[in-house]
């Protein structure tokens, strides 16, 4: 079959741009999700708190989940879940599996909307026994919220994030005793707020600069080994489930498939402001390009994306030859977007950017096209109270602002100097200025 | 094999399930005799079996005119005709054994003269140029290889439940949860050595045979059954590191190091599910259960990755495993048939008794025959099942239009990192050896095996799991497995 648009993944990103992309009249969208019902990580995440920046108000995980798949429905979209791209026939061209069977479907734009995931605890190469009663935040939720798990028992969380705190609620729901919250940073990352809570309300302690040692149990899990980073001692720990929470890595196996160059420093599809990847008229958004963020910033870059691709297809660029202004995000590919795109990048301690290049509009080529609420989004691996996020572009320094920086939250860059770009300057580079 | 009923002498007990157990339960079910397979494990193949290096080796670089050589040599050509009619994932992916430095240079000529020796064809030299021309991505240093172009990866989990399925069809009684704790002879008639009384936590088994192929456990079996001892297993523990399948594209065949006197070293090797392995290291320990990773092991894996395929290590981790050899202080088999006391010792396999399961097998059983077990072939052909194919090369359910049109639950994707369907689990959950727990249904379909280690689907895949008619938990039921049991 064929679809003006393409959208893989049904969480808030993919849904928000069907939404946004009918309303623009844009004519047959179709959305797919692996999973047996359209919503995303929100379906499974039963605490309240979603839709703050793009509903204004604020619902429980699945409430929000319902919120966005109704709207993109009503819309007009279709929306097919428990359908799997298996494989790509061509550029914008995917192989769909499902219980009805096998079918290509090319459209004339993708939007690449499958979001991230936790590390597991063997992407973290944490040593021990393998026993049952190890997993994600991701896999908790849906043995509690979806299939009604109870986990009786002591829990140790691993992480001090938002995602954590959640975690720990959703134990604590399950009747688990959490024992404790352990990071090895030397700060929780979350609220202040959620922190206190958590002591106050269910006794639970965040233990910081304390590493997971060794996992124990043949069969069930018995007990971990922590160790203190600041003093070198072990001690033993029992408990009978441990979830790994955060240390989000974006779903990019199907950009990947593609041939879709990935930024280096969020591991997804690289993408300009206007969340174009490499790939001319397949474009990416929501916690693929920014692993993790909220869902509403997800739904926000959703809608961002479906702006652009709206004018793409409006454009007729559909399948035109490119412009020989081609810069691409990585190697230039005979099938990357025809406007002049200035990467920009980051210096550590400071770990990625998103989006990953500065796009100007085509033509007249000279102004830019501003990233989605107009801001980039930041990650830092250190925490600063009081930093200077420095903009520069070949010497010049265009910009100079404030941040606060606690590894695995958002940092934001507000954009307004974009309008100081040059397209033949080169790389822009954000960097912690000295002093 | 018909009739036999609890309490009643089987001709054969084979004690302990594994690769090699299950092969020669299978050789067994070719003639008429009662065989009961036991192990103390809830499913075959759990101990040395499913935990290596899944390659199939061709025994290039065995001890020339050992019996090692010669079993997996014969088990090697065996194993590859019978995983083409059965559906164990094979790919003859060839292996390249690089030498990083000039004394493991010097040591190729010798290498490739054992292989000459071992009867394995096409080994040759590769030059550094035509290595990086074929490797691309191997690490700087490399500066010769040989080429075994007959090294295969082969699916270590389909293997030995294949050999149990075909063993129970053929009338096999196999009974897992059952841990055999004391033996004792029976005197037979007029002061004869009668059979084996096996004492297990189910009760008591007889047998007028016994083969000992308890793997890690062989040398205590061996003292139970008064075998004449000779050897001591000791543990060697290995550690492995599976990379994510997006790292596949990094190399084209196994890639092995010159081996030492320890063991055949790090290597690199694509697996037949389409992910690449790393590993194993090579360390003795006590306690023969210990499977568990070290930070020291995985921390000398990463830097051997880093130095064999540096962008090996750009890519995640899917997961990291321990498995333990039945090592002996012997380096060749400890294989054995006292015909007095009727008792088959198949021991010491080490590392290679994947690969050589079908060798010894029918070397074991022949060597029965000889000390007066009758072989006496039973009516009808004896014909391999058909597994599930779980290999990456071929075609699965969820790529097949056809099979999907029969039955929707074929297109049903429901571990998404694999790809594995709902069709799959719900036929793994009604096979003739059927899963105990969410391993077995790993080991059977590929679920929960992905990048995501359950972030997406453990909890519908344990609920299918549940969901089983029937279904019993691990360490609280036997489970006695025999055809026509499921529904």
């Amino acid at each position: 079959m064929n679809a003006d648009v393409l959208i893989v993944g049904a969480g808030p990103a993919g849904l928000a741009a069907a939404a946004e992309l009918r309303r623009l009249a844009v004519g047959q969208v179709l959305v797919v999700d692996r999973e047996q019902q359209p919503g995303g990580v929100p379906r499974h995440s039963a605490h309240t708190g979603y839709g703050l920046r793009d509903l204004h108000r604020v619902l429980t995980g699945p409430a929000y989940a319902r919120h966005y798949a109704d709207a993109a429905a009503r819309a007009g979209a279709e929306i097919r879940a428990a359908v799997t791209v298996t494989g790509w026939a061509g550029s914008r061209c995917a192989t769909l599996t499902g219980a009805a069977g096998i079918e290509s479907v090319s459209a004339r734009a993708v939007l690449l909307a499958t979001g991230c995931r936790e590390r597991p605890r063997p992407a973290r190469l944490v040593p021990g026994d393998r026993p049952a009663g190890v997993m994600t935040t991701g896999e908790l939720q849906q043995r509690v919220y979806l299939h009604g798990e109870r986990l009786p028992g002591r829990a140790v969380v691993v992480g001090a994030e938002h995602v954590s705190f959640s975690a720990m609620l959703t134990l604590a729901h399950a009747g688990a005793d959490v024992v404790a919250l352990v990071t090895d940073l030397p700060r929780q990352q979350s609220y202040a707020g959620f922190a206190l809570a958590a002591l106050a309300r269910w006794r639970v302690p965040v233990w910081t600069s304390t590493a997971v040692r060794r996992i124990e149990g043949r069969e069930r899990l018995a007990a971990v080994d922590l160790a203190d980073l600041r003093t070198g001692a072990v001690r033993r720990v029992k408990c009978d489930t441990l979830v790994f929470t955060g240390d989000w890595i974006p779903d990019h196996e199907l950009a990947r498939a593609a041939g879709i160059a990935i930024d280096a420093g969020t591991r997804g599809p690289a993408v300009d402001t206007a969340l174009e990847t490499s790939v001319r008229n397949v474009f990416a958004a929501g916690n693929l390009v920014h692993a993790a963020e909220t869902a509403d910033v997800a739904a926000l870059g959703g809608i961002h994306a479906a702006r652009h691709i709206a004018a793409a297809l409006r454009a007729g660029q559909g399948m035109a030859s490119p412009s020989p202004v081609t810069l691409s995000l990585d190697t230039p590919s005979p099938d990357a977007p025809p406007a002049p795109r200035v990467p920009i990048t980051v210096d550590p301690p400071l770990v990625w950017i998103s989006p990953n290049a500065i796009r100007f509009f085509s033509p007249p080529g000279d102004t830019t096209i501003s990233p989605p609420h107009g801001r980039f989004l930041l990650r830092s691996q250190v925490f600063r109270r009081r930093a200077v996020l420095e903009v520069r572009q070949g010497g010049r320094v265009l910009a100079r602002n404030r941040a606060r920086l606690i590894p695995g939250r958002p940092v934001h860059l507000d954009a307004g100097w974009l309008a100081q770009i040059r397209p033949s300057d080169g790389p822009v580079l954000v960097a912690l200025a000295r002093g | 094999m018909t009739g036999w009923q609890p309490g009643e002498a089987a001709d054969v007990v084979i004690i302990g399930a594994g690769v090699v157990g299950a092969a020669i339960a299978r050789e067994l079910s070719r003639y008429q005799l009662t065989v009961l397979l036991a192990d103390a494990a809830n499913d075959v193949g759990t101990g040395t079996t499913k935990a290596n290096t899944a390659i199939l080796h061709t025994g290039f670089d065995a001890v020339p005119g050992s019996l090692e050589s010669r079993l997996l040599r014969r088990g090697c050509a065996l194993l590859t005709d019978y995983a083409a009619l059965a559906g164990i994932p094979v790919e003859r992916t060839g292996a390249l054994l690089v030498a990083w430095t000039a004394e493991q240079q010097r040591e190729l000529p010798s290498i490739q003269e054992r292989a000459r020796q071992n009867s394995c064809e096409g080994v040759r030299p590769v030059t550094a140029a035509e290595l990086y021309r074929r490797e691309p991505h191997l690490g700087p240093g490399a500066l010769a290889a040989l080429e075994i172009p007959d090294e295969s990866v082969i699916c270590p989990w389909t293997t030995p439940l294949a050999y149990a399925t075909e063993a129970v069809r053929a009338g096999v009684r196999l009974m897992l949860g059952t841990r055999v704790t004391a033996a004792r002879a029976e005197s037979g008639p007029g002061g004869a050595r009668g059979g084996h009384v096996l004492s297990t936590n189910r009760g008591t088994l007889r047998g007028r045979w016994v083969v000992n192929a308890a793997g890690l456990h062989s040398d205590r079996v061996d003292a139970m059954l008064g075998g004449d001892g000779g050897f001591t297993i000791r543990p060697r523990r290995g550690e492995l590191i599976v990379f994510d399948k997006l790292a596949r594209p990094l190399l084209g065949s196994i890639l092995l190091p010159v081996p030492t006197a320890q063991s055949k070293g790090v290597l690199v090797a694509p697996t037949v599910y389409g992910n690449v392995l790393l590993g194993p290291t090579a360390q003795d320990i006590d306690d023969r259960a210990d499977t568990a990773t070290t930070s020291g092991g995985l921390a000398s894996l990463t830097a051997a990755g880093r130095r064999i395929l540096p962008r090996l290590l750009d890519e995640e981790v899917t997961a990291t495993y321990a498995g333990l050899r039945a090592a002996t202080e012997h380096r060749d088999y400890q294989i054995r048939v006292d015909a007095t006391r009727r008792y088959a010792c198949a021991a010491g396999i080490r590392s290679t008794g994947l690969s050589a399961s079908l060798g010894i097998a029918e070397h074991v059983v022949g060597l029965m025959g000889e000390a007066g077990l009758p072989l006496r072939g039973r009516n009808g052909t004896a014909a391999p099942p058909v597994m599930p194919y779980i290999g990456q090369a071929g075609t699965r359910p969820y790529q097949d239009a056809a099979l999907i049109a029969a039955d929707p639950d074929y297109g049903r994707i429901v571990c998404h990192c694999e790809r594995v369907t709902r069709g799959e689990i719900r036929d793994a959950l009604a096979s003739t050896v059927p899963p105990a727990d969410l391993d077995g249904l790993r080991r059977r379909t590929r679920a929960l095996n992905g990048r995501c280690q359950g972030f997406y689907c453990a909890a519908t895949v344990s609920a299918l799991m549940a969901g089983r008619p029937g279904g019993g938990r691990p360490g609280t039921a036997g489970r006695q497995v025999r055809a026509g049991q499921q529904a």
